[in-house]
């Protein structure tokens, strides 16, 4: 007979005395079972909202964009592609607002009739998203209206055309809003485009059809036919599907990021219920025996304690379940502002059952740990006082285990869009966990051995905790060490971009960037700095390029050739801009080869950036042909370097050595420092008025809009931080409190021999202060491994160890564990001995 | 003793390995006690009496010799089978009184009868516990209750499952003189009306006396029977 009547009835009577702490115990599991619920649920929204919106996310059926201006025979195709079209041209340029003379680098989009087809913008006005076409107006993202307290009906400046602002720009079908806070959406109608005589500009334009087709027609099977043609033609055809594929895939990975969290936060849960049940069941085994002794078999017995388990799991399971159908209220908010779609809330059963179901199992498999040696509870312990035995060499134990790591390496997998992320997931559990265990072990071993007689009592004692039986030690370490390092992780990574980004106050550093000066225009934009006395910090020549060959190879070729075998497509593709001079600057150092290097004959030695060379798969003495503007450049690598990109000054992949460009079409990039922002805004504006066509870049507002991303982005992190932290902090109440038992007789048999009070307390103190202390330093090294990581391989940024962070991090956990630790046991040590002995 | 045998006991011995070699706690014990007769197993601390009894109601695998309870041989059975037979033919008394904590007296006293799984185990263990006088304490939990009246919720216990043979290991160990007069009372008295033969370890010899039969331990050995 399994978990029959009795069983269900002997756990229920069996669990009397410790109701009220079992469910405490239950809550560390609570907030991973909300936090999953949650999660799935919002994915399962994101897929709803995706299938939803798909047309709209496109705005059109097809959309071909082309970096450069579409040709003849580029033309022709569009024209073949038939549908209803309508047509942009995006191009970055200064926006002026007369009124408040504020300037702003934006991104122009020459809109003509018809986009949206599906979806539509929202603005305010609601009818603005159609009326500025015809009054005509200019449609402006809200965050550049607020930067310069615009209002609709303001006029708006961009190059020599002056429009009224039709409305406020809030949705663009398919656009995520966070993302183009760098250069804000200015919409107009393409028939004012060539009043902007912004001509020149075009150069750097991105240039877009987009169509609509009858219901009738095949999309996919058009465009699949097409794909060739319009990739000889540098064209890009993206159809819905193509869209929902790349959105999908990005959902994805914000979707797995937020779920492992939510596991981690789970197992660390299961981790505290495993410990608590540990203690629970320790007190169990006289009755365990006596039950032994008057028949019952050993399974029937575990089975009494199984059942607590899962009555355990459950509680936790319906208590986190709600709790997770409330927080999917909030989640969506969490990410709305970078996912390009509106999300519902509705609340998806199956993925709220699933997750519960997940949270129960994970539970109940870690409940089996504690409970399993009680099987081993020998009826003769009636007779004698004995220890439970040992579980070493125990099957059922490595079956659990097993079970265990089973179940996390399936999660994780099925979470993870790769098989070998869920894998790497899996075993950086599995190492964290261990690390921490393994430092817990270490630490009750040290702890037996170094205490000295010569220490004071309290110092002994409170060591001497860390190793006695049922200490608290592995668990303390394993939630308060995994709570510091994932939330210590996150916070050293987001400080790590923003603190190297942030330019330093002093010193020489840019703060202003000028873009497209004209050869012409040097001297002019020259004598208007040097009046208002600003100083030139840099001036590069740009000229821009593309690949024509590597290493005798022509590009068209390189990529109709397998993935594998050759650079990725963004880099063949892309847009060089490159500049020529004949010394390396501050942000640079040389690798190989010598700067500037001897000419040869007809190739002309360029210098390399490293990185680039490495994805083209060059180095010194390969040719590449540059195609600039329509002419051939065969060039030699003579000469690789590093740079620092994370100076905010114009950094080049490619350097031309003098005088060897100098018949190409040139603008030139100027950087200054402007001491103040109202110096720096009464230069934009003067600059904008004298040379419409120069664009302006404020740094200091690159950066603060950057914070604003990562803000948002961290945002999520946070969230999930939140759910560990908390969980974190549950296991800590119940691993104090499951210990509390023990510490209480202690206290009151040393209370009772005559220590004060206060003596108690500092053993206390010392014993939590020494767990608090280990952990989070076991803690801080993790995340500094796991920042450094994460800094070095995925931002490639160099790492510096923040100390203050590190020691502000480890203070703060020893004094919170302390004072939970003294929290939940004031009420031990203020009451009288006696009647704690009668009770509990 | 021609009569039926509740339980035979056959050159039974039992060694503990222990670091300094084995340590053998109980060497070659035989004795046997017929249905209904008391015996009372008596000798100083640490001479094995505690190990002996253990043997006897199958807490425990000897290291050779033989045990038959009521004709059947547990010495080679598994745990599980073993605790099946303690369900249907032991009873127990300890010195701590062994009550679970988180019961109370009625449902303690319930137990062995829920375990067989049988039923009417409410109205029996209503029954018992008004005999040993505690009819208004049912309701109570162990640490509401004196040690004598612990002792007395083990006793009804130990009789509701109408067992064969009962084994106590110092009942009136933790009690005082008073207490363990009326518990030892009620102990003979159920034992006689239910007819169950009992094995009883004890310091006292004023109790071993009222026993049928007297089984003298000293290091392990049996130094005489009376
Ligand atoms: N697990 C064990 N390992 C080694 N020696 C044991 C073990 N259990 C009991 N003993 C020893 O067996 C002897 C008999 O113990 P016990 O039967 O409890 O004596 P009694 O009940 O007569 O006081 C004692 O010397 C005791 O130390
Ligand atoms: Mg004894």
């Amino acid at each position: 007979m399994m978990f029959d009547r009795w069983i269900w009835l002997m756990a229920w009577r069996d669990s009397r005395a410790s109701r009220r702490k079992l469910f405490l115990f239950s809550c560390s599991i609570v907030l991973g079972i909300a936090a999953l619920v949650s999660i799935t649920s919002l994915g399962r929204n994101l897929e709803l909202a995706v299938a939803d919106q798909a047309k709209t996310l496109l705005g059109a059926d097809l959309v071909v964009s082309a970096r450069q201006p579409f040709s003849a025979r580029a033309e022709e195709l569009i024209k073949e592609l038939g549908g209803e079209q309508a047509r942009e041209v995006a191009f970055s340029s200064m926006a002026l607002f007369p009124k408040t003379e504020g300037t702003r680098l934006v991104q122009i989009r020459s809109l003509t009739d018809g986009f949206p087809f599906y979806g539509k913008f929202e603005t305010a006005p609601v009818e603005a998203g159609e009326s500025f076409r015809s009054l005509p107006g200019a449609l402006v993202e809200e965050s550049l209206m607020n930067q310069f307290n615009a209002k609709v009906g303001d006029p708006i400046k961009l190059g020599q055309l002056i429009l009224p602002i039709a409305g406020i720009l809030q949705k663009i079908p398919g656009e995520a809003l966070v993302f183009s806070t760098i250069a804000p959406r200015v919409y107009i109608p393409a028939t004012e485009l060539p009043k902007t005589k912004l001509v020149k500009a075009e150069s750097l334009a991105r240039f877009k059809v987009f169509i609509k087709y009858p219901s009738t027609i095949n999309v996919e099977a058009l465009a699949k036919k097409h794909r060739n043609t319009s990739k000889d033609l540098r064209l890009e055809l993206e159809t819905v599907e193509d869209r929902k594929r790349d959105l999908g895939r990005s959902l994805n990975n914000l979707q797995t990021f937020l779920s492992l969290g939510g596991f981690i936060a789970l197992l660390l849960g299961g981790v505290g219920v495993a410990s608590a049940i540990h203690v629970h069941v320790k007190e169990k085994v006289p009755g365990v025996a006596v039950l032994r002794c008057l028949g019952a078999s050993a399974s029937r017995t575990v089975q009494i304690y199984v059942a607590q388990g899962m009555g355990l799991g459950l509680t936790g399971a319906i208590v986190g379940g709600a709790l997770g159908v409330i927080l999917q209220f909030f989640l969506p908010r969490v990410v709305q502002d970078f996912v390009a779609l509106q999300i519902d809330y509705r609340i998806a059963w199956p993925s709220v059952f699933g997750a519960m179901g997940a949270g129960f199992l994970i539970c109940v498999l870690f409940t089996l740990l504690p409970i399993l040696p009680l099987r081993r509870v020998s009826p003769l312990a009636v007779l004698r006082a004995s220890e439970a035995e040992p579980l070493q060499g125990d099957p059922a134990r490595w079956l659990i285990f097993g079970l265990m790591g089973l179940g996390i390496t399936a999660f994780s997998l099925w979470q993870s869009t790769k098989w070998y992320h869920g894998l790497a997931f899996t075993g950086g559990i599995l190492a964290a966990f261990g690390l921490l265990a393994g430092v817990a072990k270490i630490l009750t071993q040290v702890a037996r051995k170094v205490i000295s007689r010569s220490w004071p009592y309290v110092w002994r004692q409170g060591l001497a905790n860390l190793h006695r039986p049922n200490n608290r030690t592995t668990l303390l370490m394993l939630s308060l060490g995994l709570g510091t390092f994932l939330v210590l992780t996150m916070f050293l990574v987001q400080q790590t971009l923003l603190v190297d980004l942030l330019p330093s106050g002093h010193g020489r550093q840019p703060n202003t960037v000028l873009f497209d000066v004209q050869s012409d225009q040097i001297e002019g934009v020259e004598r208007l700095l040097k009046d208002r006395d600003l100083e030139i910090l840099q001036r590069s020549p740009v000229v821009t390029m593309r690949l024509a060959s590597v290493k005798g190879r022509a590009i068209g070729d390189l990529l109709k050739a397998p993935d594998r075998q050759r650079a990725p497509n963004w880099v063949l593709r892309r847009e060089f801009r490159s500049t020529w001079r004949d010394q390396l600057v501050d942000t640079e150092e040389s690798v190989a080869g010598y700067w500037p290097a001897e000419r040869a004959q007809d190739v002309t030695p360029i210098s390399l950036e490293s990185g680039i060379a490495k994805d083209l798969g060059v180095t010194i003495g390969d040719d590449l042909v540059f195609d600039v503007q329509g002419v051939p450049i065969t060039t030699r690598v003579a000469h690789l370097r590093n740079v620092d990109w994370r100076r905010m000054s114009p950094n080049f992949f490619v350097v031309f050595p003098s005088n060897s460009l100098e018949a190409a079409p040139a603008f030139h990039i100027l950087t200054t420092r402007t001491p103040t922002a109202a110096a720096g805004a009464e230069m934009h504006h003067e600059l904008i008025g004298t040379f419409p066509n120069i664009s302006l870049i404020d740094l200091t507002l690159v950066l603060k809009t950057v914070d604003v991303i990562i803000s948002k982005i961290s945002l999520a992190v946070r969230f999930m931080a939140m759910f560990i932290l908390g969980t974190g902090f549950l296991v800590l109440v119940a691993a104090i409190l499951t210990g509390r038992y023990q510490r209480m007789q202690e206290s009151i048999l040393l209370r009772t021999l005559g220590a004060s009070r206060r003596k108690v307390l500092q053993i206390l103190l010392i014993e939590y202060f020494l767990l608090g202390f280990f952990a989070s330093l076991t803690g801080v090294l993790l995340a500094l491994g796991g920042a450094w990581a994460l800094v070095h391989f995925t931002f490639k940024l160099p790492f510096h160890p923040p100390m203050l962070a590190a020691m502000v991090t480890v203070t703060s956990v020893c004094v919170i564990t302390m004072g939970t630790g003294l929290a939940m046991s004031w009420g031990v040590l203020n009451r009288p001995p006696l009647e704690i002995l009668r009770g509990e | 003793m021609n009569d039926k045998l509740v339980l035979e006991v056959n050159a039974l011995t039992k060694s503990y390995s222990t670091s300094g070699g084995p340590l053998t706690v109980l060497r070659d014990v035989t004795f046997g006690l017929g249905e209904s007769r008391t015996c009372a197993i008596v000798g100083p601390s640490g001479s094995g009496k505690t190990t002996l009894l253990g043997l006897c109601a199958g807490l425990d695998q000897p290291t050779s010799g033989t045990v038959h309870l009521n004709g059947i041989g547990i010495h080679g059975m598994n745990e599980d089978g073993r605790a099946q037979l303690r369900s249907l033919l032991i009873g127990f008394v300890f010195q701590n009184f062994q009550l679970l904590s988180t019961l109370t007296a009625r449902e303690n006293v319930m137990v062995p009868v829920e375990l067989r799984g049988d039923s009417g185990a409410d109205d029996l263990a209503i029954e018992l516990l008004d005999r040993v006088g505690l009819a208004d304490r049912m309701d109570h939990y162990p640490v509401q209750l004196s040690g004598g009246e612990q002792q007395r919720v083990a006793l009804a216990r130990a009789f509701i499952n109408r067992p064969k043979i009962l084994f106590a290991d110092e009942p009136t160990g933790n009690l005082d003189s008073d207490t363990s007069g009326k518990v030892i009372d009620l102990l003979f008295d159920l034992n006689r009306a239910a007819g169950t033969a009992l094995v009883l370890v004890t310091h006292n010899l004023e109790l071993a006396s009222m026993t049928d039969c007297i089984i003298k331990l000293r290091g392990g050995k049996m130094v005489g029977s009376l």
